[in-house]
């Protein structure tokens, strides 16, 4: 693998991760449990889209195949998407979204902290920019998930199951693979054991804050990075992709 | 945006006379406020006999760049400017400190409580929570109601007070 090849594959992630979790909560447009939720999703959706946008424009210019972010949005398959498995797994109830949100949220935020100071001046441009919404993303999620779990009896043991639920798909956030290896010998991917830190003690804090237990560590599920992916992702590409693959004309 | 025709023209206006066309541009999610007070509007510059008006979105996601940009291109033409390109430009990244005071003053007469630190000196979002005053009484008893308001760029508030809910302009 080629710097030029890690580099496209990195910023698939990045863009997909963003576009993929995105996609997800515009779900939720029209029958959130409350107006100033359905809001609130529709905003960080909104600020996700937008970070996926940059990423995949990018990624774009960097593959140098004539490929714009519309294109890489809306053209390619299942097998061709780097999110990790995490953002793709489906909205359940509004606490099993939370949880989900927060576990990404807790990585997303250090993650693009550390790729502002990238050595690609277009990744830190975006980075620094995203980086900044990140953060009002986590403080939302980090106070819903201390909100629910230290709620009612309920609401605690549906918490506790999203997060037991989720758990297995978080190891994957921090695995490193070939691409990784090939950009962390210039300066451009993240640190990840750096941001693993950081989440692990954000996601610690937070779960004590909210009464919650810490999942216990086992077996973590992998394979979104390289594009193998659950059967989830099928159905948010059916919806999301349907109408430019319909009408390949379609104009805003 | 590139704009007109082929054939290119020399720059028959100056950067500083664009610009202050442009300083009337309103921003279409709240138009009391133009996109120079808001800080979209980075510069006006003349490159190879081409005007490029740099602008810088306010959220990467913010649905309103669309339409600045084609507020800008009707701006111009309606000066007969044919020749221009407007540029996004992402770094640095924009600033609730870019508002101007002119600016803040406008959207508290809005309703909208203006970013209440500086967003360099802000401490991360988690700990450092500032005390946003009621646009309408000015008192200082608030509740955050929830983290998002109408657009990205707020937050929606409750007064204790008067008990009228409002938006905050965020610090970011």
């Amino acid at each position: 693998m080629n710097r030029q090849q890690a580099l496209f594959e990195y910023l698939l992630r990045l863009g997909d991760n963003a576009l993929i979790l995105g996609q997800r909560l515009t779900e939720w447009i029209g029958h959130a449990p409350a107006l100033e939720e359905e809001m609130g999703s529709a905003n960080i959706a909104l600020d996700l889209i937008g970070q996926a946008r940059g990423w995949l424009a990018y990624a774009g210019t960097v593959e140098g195949a004539g490929r714009d972010e519309d294109d890489l949005a809306f053209q390619r398959d299942v097998m061709n998407f780097r999110n990790v498995l995490l953002v793709e797994q489906p909205n359940g109830h509004y606490g099993d979204t939370i949880a989900r949100q927060y576990l990404f949220d807790a990585f997303h935020y250090p993650l693009l902290t550390a790729l502002s100071a990238c050595t690609d001046q277009s990744i830190a441009g975006i980075a620094a920019k995203a980086s900044k919404e990140a953060a009002y993303h986590r403080r939302r999620s980090a106070e819903w998930v201390i909100r629910l779990g230290d709620g009612t009896a309920e609401s605690h043991a549906k918490l506790q199951q999203s997060f037991d639920t989720l758990w297995p798909y978080t190891g994957e956030l921090f695995a490193l693979d070939e691409v990784d290896h090939t950009l962390r010998r210039t300066g451009v991917a993240a640190d990840l054991t750096a941001v693993r830190r950081e989440w692990h003690e954000h996601v610690t804090r937070t779960l004590a804050g909210a009464t919650l237990v810490p999942p216990q560590e086992g077996w973590m599920q992998s394979g979104g990075k390289q594009g193998r992916h659950s059967e989830q992702l099928g159905y948010v590409l059916a919806e999301m992709q349907f109408l430019p693959r319909a009408y390949r004309d379609a104009r805003w | 945006m590139p704009a007109g025709s082929n054939t290119q023209r020399p720059l028959e206006v100056t950067p500083a006379q664009v610009q202050a066309w442009l300083e009337a541009v309103a921003d279409p999610e709240i138009p009391v406020l133009s996109i120079a007070d808001l800080g979209i509007l980075r510069d006006v510059l003349c490159r190879d006999g081409e005007l490029v008006v740099v602008i810088t979105p306010t959220y990467s996601g913010c649905p309103a760049m669309h339409a600045i940009e084609q507020a800008i291109g009707a701006e111009l033409r309606r000066h007969g400017v044919e020749h221009f390109h407007v540029h996004t430009r992402l770094a640095p990244a924009w600033s609730s400190d870019w508002i101007t005071a002119a600016g803040r003053r406008k959207l508290l007469d809005y309703g909208i409580a203006p970013p209440a630190q500086s967003a360099s000196g802000r401490r991360e979002p988690p700990d450092g929570e500032p005390r946003v005053a009621c646009p309408r009484c000015g008192s200082a008893q608030t509740t955050r109601i929830s983290e998002f308001g109408s657009t990205a760029c707020k937050a929606f508030y409750r007064c204790g007070d008067c008990l009228e809910p409002f938006d905050y302009f965020k610090c970011i």
